[in-house]
């Protein structure tokens, strides 16, 4: 599905990811992981091409993406922190987003789910951050595509909410899809991910699964042993 | 790109501001025409207002709008949309929101004072034709510097000072140099300084058509003898659309090659 080769990026001096390999083929969930500031996010902007590399290409579903927009139909995107225009209802977000993509969505499932309905007339600059993360939510769950990319996707959400994402999150992953998740919250990465993909200043430092990470790093929960990858890295 | 230019016409249009500037040349046009009595005449009042206000309007309202939509800019960027689709959708929904409330408050007061009946209708549609001209070509300048300053004090003040620029300090700096290098020919200089000026060309334009050789001042005087009236004016226009396309072209080269 996504064929990441070499790929450098630098914000002027500031080198955030410096020679990527990644290969991501099958289906399942897989977690991005790494600290703050080690290019989580400039690695999925990337994929998306809102972030434009200085060398390395990227193939998703086979095309490079290079001055190509057409493949991102294929692509769910949460995006990291939900800035909306503040003018719009939600009902108007929602419906301007399925016109711009003009396929067939499920919104209204979605919408009950998180109950949304009494926010649907109001305007988005009025919502509270979880809220608006629930929008967030339905804007990106409401479309099928065959990839998901999920930044940061509990980030205000309440225990029950977190509870319907998990759940909508596990649903596609029956559905055969990949969903590409960067998380902090490691329980969270634990109870859904199938492979752990841990970037460290720019660089894939680990790729496997959650018993092999635990098994190399010889600690028993998850928590731990990406709190180990990240020591041993500094002593080495 | 059309869907874009949609949203973002309509946002505008619904916005206090659009009403506003309709309003004020809504009642630009009453109160003019109430004053002078005579269509011609206003139409010269009107030339001097707009060619200093219609630059600053687009230059404000451009920048406002740029730092204004950026969420709605980084969401559609996830989309399976061009990048240059979401830039000049959102940049003429902008210039043709400002167009609409320039052609709209000024054309209800002068129809209804009888322009279809006076001598003077090409002459006020050329007046609006360079009103929209000066929108587009100062909205496009006005995007480039947001696009490039994340900053949004900073290209606020950018932008202002490159209407200042273009508006007085240009006109002074000419003069200057006419007094200063007197003994020289300037003509070949001052047509050039002209075409690099959207204000002057405009307001060159609007001399020309209404032929007033009182008003056209060094350069004008110069264009028309250089051009005669008829070839000046067609001039004139191809270097508005040039105004018009250059900063266009450059929006879109700046904006396919930028991180969100």
């Amino acid at each position: 599905m996504i064929h990441i080769k070499e790929l450098h990026k630098s914000f002027g001096k500031n080198k955030v990811l410096s020679g990527i390999n990644l290969d991501i083929e099958t289906n399942g969930i897989f977690a991005v992981l790494g600290p703050n500031g080690s290019g989580k996010t400039t690695l999925i902007k990337s994929i998306l091409g809102m972030v434009l590399p200085q060398k390395g290409t990227i193939t998703v579903n086979g095309g490079p993406i290079k001055k190509n927009w057409k493949y991102r139909e294929q692509i769910d995107y949460l995006p990291q922190i939900a800035n909306f225009p503040g003018n719009l209802k939600v009902r108007e977000l929602i419906r301007m987003i399925q016109d711009l993509r003009r396929k067939p969505s499920e919104e209204q499932r979605l919408i009950t789910l998180f109950q949304l309905e009494p926010f649907m007339d109001k305007r988005l600059s009025t919502l509270s951050g979880g809220t608006k993360q629930k929008v967030n939510i339905v804007l990106t769950f409401m479309f099928d595509c065959p990839l998901i990319v999920l930044d940061e996707p509990t980030t205000g959400l309440d225990p029950a909410s977190l509870i319907h994402l998990k759940g909508l999150i596990r649903e596609e992953k029956e559905k055969g899809k990949t969903i590409l998740i960067t998380s902090h919250i490691m329980q969270f990465v634990a109870e859904v991910a199938n492979t752990i993909v841990y970037i460290l200043e720019g660089k894939i430092y680990f790729k496997g699964s959650i018993p092999e990470l635990k098994e190399q790093t010889r600690q028993n929960d998850l928590e731990h042993a990406i709190a180990a990858i990240a020591n041993a890295k500094n002593h080495a | 790109m059309l869907k874009i230019l949609k949203y973002s016409f309509f946002d505008l249009i619904r916005s206090r501001w659009s009403y506003v500037y309709f309003l004020f040349y809504l009642l630009l046009g009453f109160v003019l025409l109430f004053l002078n009595n005579d269509v011609s005449k206003a139409v010269i009042t009107l030339m001097n207002i707009i060619i200093v206000l219609v630059p600053l309007i687009g230059t404000i309202f451009g920048v406002m709008y740029y730092y204004n939509s950026k969420e709605f800019t980084e969401l559609l960027l996830a989309q399976p949309i061009r990048r240059s689709s979401i830039f000049l959708g959102q940049y003429f929904g902008v210039a043709g929101s400002q167009t609409m409330s320039l052609v709209l408050g000024l054309g209800i007061p002068f129809v209804m004072y009888g322009l279809f009946k006076s001598d003077a209708i090409f002459d006020f549609s050329l007046l609006l034709v360079t009103g929209a001209f000066l929108t587009l070509i100062f909205t496009a300048l006005s995007f480039n510097i947001a696009l490039s300053n994340e900053n949004k004090i900073k290209g606020f003040g950018y932008a202002v000072l490159l209407w200042l620029f273009l508006a007085v300090i240009y006109d002074g700096l000419f003069l200057m140099s006419l007094i200063i290098f007197k003994e020289y020919p300037l003509d070949t200089f001052s047509l050039a300084a002209t075409m690099f000026n959207p204000i002057d060309l405009s307001r060159i334009l609007i001399l020309l058509e209404l032929d007033i050789s009182a008003l056209l001042g060094y350069t004008g005087a110069v264009f028309k003898k250089f051009f005669g009236t008829q070839t000046g004016l067609i001039i004139s226009i191809v270097m508005l659309v040039i105004w018009t396309a250059i900063p266009l072209w450059w929006l879109t080269y700046k904006a396919k090659r930028k991180d969100f």
